[in-house]
């Protein structure tokens, strides 16, 4: 007797026709699968590490600092790459960078003393930020680290604490002014327009122990338009020039800061991200020729050329990590959508609070894309990994990659409800390591301690 | 024993189901809203047969005699079904 071959089931679906409206879901991810990163198989990756987990692509992290790095080199040198430590402070990836030749840009004693504890000389570390206490300061100013003066009371405190330790130290002034193109973070530093950051230069200037040799400013975020750019650099040049005339300083060095977009697609932005993104090179261009133009003349005049420093962090690491999360079940909404509650939420996913992220599956599904809602495993409202996206029908089981998650999510992720899940990276030979282990029980009751009355006796009502 | 809830549906609807139109591509055209579908082709399979059967019991021994799938998924997707349906077939 032959046993009659059975048919494979799929998930019964019935989607209605939309006429005339547009598809704002953007294209339908169907047929488009990722079955390995970096040459691992991601189910394989699930079974060895669990879900969810986050996978680096070492080399895609190589290949982006060398790109960001060629571009500029071949239009200006030299050219210095600090690493955003807040962007992904993973020792596994400010190492990466670190022998890529990047230096540590770092926002806290935490994360001065991370970058310290790795192995960074602390003359290879920019200590920028509004919070710097009088410790800090000092180990900076007795290790030799370059400060980023923030405002008048660490200008004072960091005055007092070189002339207490009679050590001559090189500063740099952070700076704030409107480019016209980016949103305001007059916050941080010293506005130009004011003329506070003149004040603050002359009284660095007639500091005995403060020597100002480096001017810095961070404009914003995901900056879209490279003219920003050129509004930066033209204006941190121009007080260049009225400060080394007004007073001794030197200047060494011109930092502006990070800024430059990555491959991720801003909620509320309709066009392709391909499409908004500039590339590595515009940026390059108009940020090295505006500096170029600028300083040709002080060039001219016998100084030596300024160093151009970077602080890019997301157009570095966002691509070179993702998320993968699976199914843990299927709901179909009271309206008639499609929606999954997925092992990963906004507690490790927390740029799903303002990026759409690219969604794949990690094999082929069947079946008609339907407009879909990924959820997280937390109990609130807000946990939304993707609102809407066509998506064919899911299982419980399969797996979703979602990218890019490099960057400010391994940092700004919370321990909230769930555990944090392991990390992993992909390295070159596709040999993979535990970045950082998946958190346990014990991890975070390590933390508390539980007064002794309160141990036990437990009177639980019947 | 109270009813097996995908024949209270099934006999609710019994009218607007059989008045879809269905063809083998999987499109649905219902004469009442005019309002069309797309159904995928297990989606379509039960369609055929609800638009045949009022017994539940019918319908899956069809189905798992047919598809690779265990009794208790097919109930779990055929609820899921259902749903989606009744909210399409007013
Ligand atoms: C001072 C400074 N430098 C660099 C960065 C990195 O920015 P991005 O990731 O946008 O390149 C930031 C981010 O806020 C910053 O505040």
């Amino acid at each position: 007797m032959t046993k009659k071959l059975l048919k494979t089931w799929q998930k019964p679906s019935i989607t209605p026709h939309q006429m005339g409206t547009l598809n704002k879901f953007g294209r339908p991810v169907s047929g488009d699968y990722v079955e390995k990163i970096d040459g691992v198989a991601v189910s394989d990756l699930l079974r060895e590490y669990g879900s969810p987990l986050f996978v680096i692509s070492e080399k895609r992290l190589r290949d982006n600092i060398r790109q960001m790095k060629r571009a500029f080199e071949s239009r200006y040198q030299p050219v210095i790459h600090a690493w955003s430590y807040k962007t992904n402070y993973l020792n596994a990836v400010c190492a990466t960078l670190h022998q890529e030749g990047s230096w540590a840009e770092v926002v806290s004693a935490f994360e001065y003393e991370k970058a310290r504890a790795l192995g960074v000389p602390a003359e290879r570390i920019l200590f920028n930020g509004p919070h710097k206490k009088r410790a800090i300061l000092e180990r900076c100013v007795t290790e030799g680290a370059r400060i980023h003066i923030d405002n008048l009371d660490e200008l004072y405190l960091l005055d007092t604490i070189a002339r207490e330790f009679d050590k001559v130290t090189s500063v740099t002034l952070r700076l704030n002014f409107d480019t016209g193109y980016t949103e305001d973070w007059s916050r941080f530093g010293f506005n130009l327009g004011s003329g506070a950051a003149l004040d603050a230069a002359i009284r660095i200037g007639n500091s005995s122990h403060l020597k100002l040799r480096g001017l810095h400013s961070h404009i914003g975020t995901f900056i879209l338009d490279p003219r920003a750019y050129q509004v930066q650099v033209e204006k941190m040049c121009g007080f260049m020039e009225l400060i080394e005339q007004q007073t001794h300083a030197l200047i060494d060095s011109i930092d502006i800061g990070g800024g430059f977009a990555s491959q991720n697609a801003l909620q509320g932005s309709y066009l392709p991200t391909e499409q908004v993104v500039p590339t590595m090179s515009q940026y390059a261009d108009t940020i090295c020729g505006t500096l170029l133009k600028m300083t040709a003349q002080r060039e001219a005049q016998g100084k030596p050329r300024l160093k151009l420093i970077l602080e890019s962090g997301r157009a570095v690491v966002d691509d070179s990590e993702v998320l993968i999360s699976s199914v843990v079940a299927g709901k179909r909404l009271p309206d008639g959508r499609a929606s999954y509650v997925m092992d990963a939420g906004v507690n490790l996913l927390f740029t799903a609070f303002w990026y759409n992220h690219k969604v794949k599956h990690t094999r082929p599904l069947q079946g008609i894309p339907e407009e879909t809602v990924l959820y997280g495993p937390l109990c609130m409202n807000i946990d939304i990994i993707r609102q809407s996206i066509l998506l064919p029908p899911l299982s419980v089981g399969d797996s979703l990659v979602l990218s890019p998650a490099g960057a400010y999510n391994n940092t700004q992720w919370m321990q909230f409800i769930e555990y944090r899940p392991a990390i992993v990276m992909v390295h070159e030979n596709s040999l993979v390591s535990v970045v950082r282990r998946a958190e346990k029980l014990e991890d975070l009751n390590g933390f508390e301690s539980l007064p002794t009355h309160l141990n036990g006796q437990f009177k639980f009502a019947e | 024993m109270s009813e097996h809830p995908l024949n209270n549906f099934l006999s609710l609807y019994s009218d607007s189901l059989k008045r879809l139109a269905l063809n083998d591509s999987g499109f649905v055209f219902d004469p009442m809203t005019g309002q069309s579908f797309t159904v995928n082709p297990c989606g379509l399979e039960l369609l055929k047969l609800m638009q045949k059967q009022k017994d539940v019991e019918l319908i899956n021994h069809q189905i798992l005699a047919e598809f690779d799938i265990t009794a208790e998924i097919l109930e779990r997707d055929f609820l899921e079904f259902s749903e989606q349906l009744r909210r399409y077939l007013k």
